[in-house]
């Protein structure tokens, strides 16, 4: 799968099938900390990913 | 995983309320809170103006776009803090959310009143950008809004953003940062508005959530400045304590909250306020804080500035 982060903005790749929790944890990104986006649908954390996917993990936390 | 409330399938979970939510009952959710501030804490009526601070990011805009579902007669204030593109883009957003839905607003641009952005401005008067961009904001969003007939002043500041403030508060103990920190701090003084907190309640993905949901086009970029800002640490530290024990930053907030209500019930904070001599505004001080930064500016920077042109 492609996964699609920011700040700053780069590329990131996974095999898959993998569940959204899966997927951060790899990643070492904590769950409540991002917004995991396919297409422009919100998917949960037990949501399947699948290796042709793409997804944008985006960060919720803003500075102000 | 399935909604809590109807079983359709669910789209977000909400760890610290122990539950999970379809789009339909997510967004009641998200509204009720709202609404739930409002009412529970007073903030304002349908009779009063709202000014909404609106930086073109989510929370503002979300803000935004909740005040005016439910009614209320709103109106956008924009500063625009001339920092490249991405101030260029932050205003985009204001504006494209404020024409698609007819919702008036106004910009205050730095560079027209100031001949500068706010990094040069904050360079030239020897501060961090944050505190002199917080000076600058706080001003003239209650003047623009007084000017405006807007007693009431709203900003998108969340259950993460107040967390985070008290912890860093906490840390070092600003006693009277402390008694400033509720969602609603009322006007002192004829020449200041209501400042109201109505997305408190609700934790920043919450927010996110909903504006991705209600499609939404925000500034997901973050501002230049805040890279490094001791914000992001607390932040950092308290998304930590809430993974291994979902609840914690709710509990840390609101608990604050409810012990600053039985201590102004004791002893009511009352600011002893004072027209600045400078430009007539409230202040504690004899000349208050903007009128020391503009004046800074003018005496240092601002040659310094017109060299540079
Ligand atoms: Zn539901
Ligand atoms: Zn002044």
């Amino acid at each position: 799968m492609k996964i699609l982060l920011h700040h700053p903005p780069r590329e990131a790749a996974l095999k898959g099938p993998k569940k959204v929790l899966q997927v951060l944890r790899e990643l070492e990104i904590l769950p409540d900390t991002v917004l995991v986006i396919r297409g422009e649908e919100l998917i949960a954390e037990d949501e399947i990913v699948n290796d042709s996917d793409t997804i944008e993990v985006r960060p919720v936390i803003s500075g102000g | 995983m399935r909604c809590r409330k109807c079983s359709a399938k669910a789209i977000i979970r909400l760890p610290r309320h122990n539950t999970a939510f379809c789009p339909p009952c997510f967004s009641e959710y998200v509204t009720d809170q709202v609404q739930r501030a409002i009412k529970g804490d007073r903030m304002f009526g349908h009779a009063e103006g709202v000014a909404v601070a609106v930086s073109g990011g989510k929370d503002s805009l979300v803000l935004w776009e909740i005040l005016s579902r439910l009614g209320y007669r709103t109106l956008g204030l924009h500063i625009d803090l001339g920092i490249g593109e991405y101030s260029r883009i932050s205003q985009r957003k204001v504006e494209v959310f404020a024409s698609a839905r007819n919702l008036p607003f106004v910009v205050h641009s730095l560079r027209e009143n100031h001949g500068a952005g706010i990094t040069e401005i904050a360079e030239g008067v020897h501060r961090p950008p944050c505190s002199a961009c917080g000076v600058i904001k706080r001003y003239n969003m209650n003047v623009i809004a007084l000017q405006h007939g807007m007693p009431v002043l709203a900003t998108g500041h969340n259950l993460d953003d107040e967390a985070s403030r008290l912890l860093g508060n906490v840390l070092h103990w600003q006693d009277d940062y402390l008694d400033k920190q509720s969602p609603v701090l009322p006007n002192s003084h004829p020449k200041l508005v209501r400042k109201v907190k109505p997305l408190y309640r609700l934790a920043e993905r919450e927010i996110a959530a909903w504006a991705v949901l209600q499609k939404i086009d925000y500034i997901v970029d973050e501002c230049p400045n805040s890279v490094g800002s001791k914000m992001f640490v607390y932040k950092d530290a308290l998304n930590r304590l809430e993974d291994a024990a979902p609840g914690t930053k709710h509990q840390f907030y609101f608990q604050f909250l409810d012990r600053q209500k039985a201590r102004a019930q004791v002893s009511p904070i009352e600011p002893d306020l004072r027209e600045c001599v400078s430009c007539g505004q409230p202040s504690t001080a004899e000349i208050c804080s903007y009128c020391k930064l503009v004046g800074t500016l003018q005496r240092e920077a601002e040659p310094a500035l017109k060299v540079l042109k």
